[in-house]
């Protein structure tokens, strides 16, 4: 029942981030949308051992970040919030896999733990590059971002109407769900029939809720299309983003210049 | 039960999103072939039901744990297979966006085990069958149990067999598979259970509806066979592509490793002790899963042995990363920090830059 | 008084699916830049009669004629483009990510080209006063700015008719205010169904008060909102400021009318 009234309001803020002005805001979404998925295919690309070749690519989300001027806090938070799962799977690789990989002084560590450490990493590249690209261009400009790029219109639309009724719905269950509270006496944990009975009278508010968005829509000559009248057009600094990382990050994936530098280092202080 | 990013391999993650693209593009042409555009504002306002209603949690008794409404079942009933597909894979892809729960590149595992198991699956072949038209309450709360028992057994299986062939995680299938059905089992009856409560409460409340509604909608046609055999050859398709693809790059990764950590003289003989097994292996591979490939590298990782810290040299974790060297890993990770300092101190000049106007 | 009927109601008579009947035959004519309210109890029949004059309902019996042409499924099209709806909740018409699409909506729907719709757009939020919300997302907007936008909404389709459900319903009293005066100075011709008894003393001029799916009175509001007898029969109450002040009456001992507030209608 917590979890309506905590993710609600932050679910507004990582919306209302997208409505900030910054460079990176201003990129047309199609480029963020494709840079962005071009970031994760090259950090889950790696075999479950890497680690140190995964490092470098953090610079991707830290100039992102400072560049739109996006909370870090806060994106940590959102985080933290949803690796249990990641860690719920990577936990088991340190007891099935217990072949010791690496010796720090006299520190053994097994490919287990090192491959959870990878994990994890994957994890919060990964989350962190989406959150960044939700907050800095906005669920309906990726929204538009997709259709441009081809997904089918009936999806789209399913996204933006999902998108716009997601707050409207969740006050209602909310209110719903504090009038039962009001009437449990402390009684904690709903059980199934009351969640039934509270979930179907939502679902009928619904259906009465979706008949009016109809007729309203219909008022004003819908013809099972939603129109958008916002041009994307991809320019000079679109392209360079895009060309720019697309470079980077394919250097960092193939090249791998970490341990090259390290070697150079290495080579000159040893 | 999202996949997360972190443990998928690309060409999982690949294959399924170009599945469930397949699958979207069909539905969508479908709705739009039904020409009812009164479904448009429902299918939305329903996607924000699920997503409202998954938030309200509650007790499983007997268990202490909690639970919430999946939702593909519910929505199928109410708006029929294609637009209830839609409407899941769009609540998923805000989770995806919004909650981090998931991925993007997972975003197409879990629209397909999510929303095209009970939509595609579960509702048409086994609830619409049980409950019939016109069905009494009992007869609904079986066919929702059922069907919700087995769409959600089929995403556990699918979540196992991502996560296995993606080979991120090192749990056994076997034990990963038993981890996940009894749990899935639980939550499919209450699932279920929580289907044909609301499904019967609405029916009470305004007879005739879901009927008029089941009734209205395009039912899975004829087509339906042939659908799932256009996704098998899309998927096997993609599949192969990625992989061949996959394969060709991992050598020239492999190249790149060898070469830059000074053992390029290495990479050759690699080739000469593949047996046909294994090159056909490794053409074929689904993952970049190093552990298929024991006998090809043994070679290698023999030779690679004498690199300074490695356990054991004959070990047989050591046959499997070839890569894998303190010599690599050690100038890796000093590189590795080395740009992440960089990155920091960009990160801290850009912040400077911004704070003065 | 009623100059060239815009919108003509003859024995208007609709039932719902469940058995019940909504309108028993109801008729009315409104003039060209009239200002009608529709007032009565809930169930009277107020959003049925609005929802006939929208295109959302068609006649079962009787007939709506809008702007001489008869309301059917072939004429429905034309029909809505010069009838714009305000539904009771902003929530429900504000369907579009941003303000600026949901005030678009219409005359893209119309095929206009983007640039006669972008102008459109910005003088219709130029009118209600909310050319700076046009980037908002609806849901970040107060009760008072989302009525305002959906009045927009609707007049970007330069309708000639604006039928008001509720209009005032939840909103703060200065946002009720902001609304009345903007209304005040729309040129249309305004249908309003409601029970903010005071708004009907502010904004029209005529009312019309429906009971149980029939007209019991039309006239003037300011004979209509005074007759107690009549108000008690259609559930409703005086309009506060034609209530005898307590305060006065308790000073003078005399149930003058209207003694702060003046009669303006």
């Amino acid at each position: 029942m917590a979890r309506i009234e905590s993710s609600f309001p932050d679910f507004g803020y990582l919306d209302s981030l997208a409505s900030r002005d910054s460079p990176i805001h201003r990129l047309d979404p199609r480029v963020k949308l494709l840079t962005t998925l071009l970031f994760i295919v090259c950090v889950v690309s790696f075999d479950r051992y890497a680690l140190s070749p995964l490092l470098p690519f953090a610079i991707y989300p830290v100039v992102l970040l400072t560049l739109a001027k996006l909370p870090p806090g806060y994106l940590l938070r959102k985080l933290l919030l949803a690796s249990p799962f990641a860690l719920c799977i990577g936990i088991f690789n340190p007891l099935f896999d217990r072949a010791i990989l690496l010796h720090v002084g006299s520190l053994e560590i097994s490919g287990g733990w090192i491959s959870l450490a990878s994990i994890m990493l994957r994890f919060v590249l990964t989350v962190a590059a989406a959150l960044i690209l939700v907050a800095s261009s906005g669920f309906d400009s990726l929204c538009l971002a997709l259709a441009r790029l081809g997904a089918p219109a009936a999806f789209v639309v399913q996204l933006l109407l999902l998108h716009r009724y997601l707050f409207v719905l969740g006050d209602e269950a909310l209110r719903l769900a504090r009038a039962r509270a009001q009437r449990s006496f402390g009684r904690h944990g709903i059980e199934l029939p009351v969640v039934a009975s509270l979930l179907a009278q939502l679902l009928l508010r619904t259906l009465d809720r979706a008949q009016r968005i109809y007729l309203a829509m219909k008022c004003r000559g819908f013809d099972g299309e939603l129109r958008l009248l916002r041009p994307l057009r991809i320019g000079a600094t679109d392209l360079c983003f895009l060309i720019g990382w697309t470079a980077a990050l394919l250097c960092l994936r193939f090249v791998g210049p970490a341990p090259m530098i390290g070697r150079a280092i290495g080579g000159m202080s040893w | 039960m999202h996949m997360a990013d972190a443990l998928i391999s690309p060409l999982v993650g690949g294959v399924m999103w170009a599945a469930t693209a397949g699958i979207t593009a069909y539905s969508a042409r479908r709705l739009q072939a039904n020409g009812d555009d009164s479904v448009v504002p429902l299918m939305g306002v329903l996607g924000a039901f699920i997503f409202a209603a998954q938030m309200i949690n509650f007790s499983i008794p007997g268990t202490g744990s909690s639970g919430h409404l999946g939702g593909g079942m519910l929505l199928s009933i109410l708006l029929g297979p294609h637009a209830a597909f839609l409407a899941m894979a769009s609540v998923l892809t805000v989770q995806a966006l919004f909650f981090a729960d998931g991925g993007l590149l997972a975003l197409g595992c879990n629209i397909f085990n999510l929303a095209f198991f009970p939509c595609f699956v579960a509702y048409p072949l086994i609830y619409r069958p049980l409950a019939g038209a016109h069905a009494s309450a009992k007869r609904i709360r079986v066919a929702a149990i059922v069907a919700a028992i087995v769409g959600l057994q089929l995403g556990a299986l699918a979540v196992v067999l991502a996560t296995f062939l993606s080979g991120v995680s090192e749990l056994p299938f076997g034990t990963f598979l038993l981890l996940m059905l009894p749990i899935h089992l639980a939550i499919g009856v209450v699932e279920g259970l929580l289907t044909a409560a609301v499904v019967t409460f609405v029916d009470s409340a305004r007879p005739g509806m879901l009927a008029a509604a089941a009734a209205s909608r395009p039912p899975l046609q004829r087509g339906g066979g042939r659908l799932l055999a256009q996704l098998l050859l899309l998927t096997a398709i993609t599949g192969g592509l990625l992989s061949w693809f996959a394969s060709t790059r991992l050598d020239g990764l492999e190249w790149a490793i060898f070469h830059s950590s000074g053992r390029e003289a290495l990479s050759t003989p690699a080739t000469n002790t593949h047996s046909l097994a294994t090159a056909l292996q490794e053409r074929t591979a689904l993952l970049p899963d190093y552990s298929f490939r024991q006998a090809a590298d043994s070679g290698d990782a023999a030779a690679a042995g004498d690199a300074g810290e490695v356990a054991g040299t004959g070990s047989e974790k050591a046959q499997e990363w070839p890569d894998v060297s303190a010599a690599t890993s050690f100038s890796g990770l000093l590189g590795a920090s080395l740009s992440m300092l960089v990155a920091g101190l960009l990160g801290l000049v850009l912040l400077r830059r911004r704070q003065r106007p | 008084m009623v100059t060239r009927p815009v919108v003509e109601v003859s024995d208007l008579r609709h039932a719902y699916a469940d058995g019940t009947s909504a309108l028993r035959g109801v008729s009315f004519q409104v003039g060209d830049g009239e200002r009608l309210a529709i007032v009565g109890a809930n169930g009277a029949g107020k959003s049925t009669t609005l929802l006939h004059l929208a295109g959302c309902l068609l006649p079962q019996a009787g007939s709506v004629r809008i702007a001489g042409l008869p309301l059917c499924r072939d004429t429905l099209a034309p029909l809505r483009r010069c009838v714009g709806l305000l539904f009771q909740n902003p929530d429900d018409q504000l369907f579009m990510p941003r303000v600026f699409d949901d005030v678009a909506f219409g005359p893209l729907n119309l095929g206009l080209p983007a640039d006669e719709v972008r102008t459109r757009v910005m003088h219709a939020l130029a009118v209600v006063g909310a050319t700076h919300l046009a980037q908002r997302q609806p849901h970040r907007l107060s009760g008072g700015e989302k009525r305002a936008v959906t009045i927009a909404a609707v007049l970007s389709m330069s309708p000639t008719i604006l039928l008001l459900d509720e209009p005032t319903a939840a909103l703060d009293p200065r946002s009720r205010r902001q609304l009345i005066e903007l209304l005040q100075t729309l040129g249309q011709t305004i249908i309003v169904a409601t029970h903010d008894l005071d708004l009907v003393l502010d904004l029209c001029p005529r009312t019309l008060v429906l009971g149980e799916g029939s007209v019991i009175a039309d006239g003037a509001s300011g004979i209509i909102l005074r007759d107690e007898a009549l108000l008690a029969a259609a559930h409703l109450e005086k309009p506060l400021r034609l209530q005898s002040c307590p305060v006065c009456r308790g000073v003078s001992g005399q149930a003058a009318s209207g003694c702060h507030s003046s009669n303006r209608v």
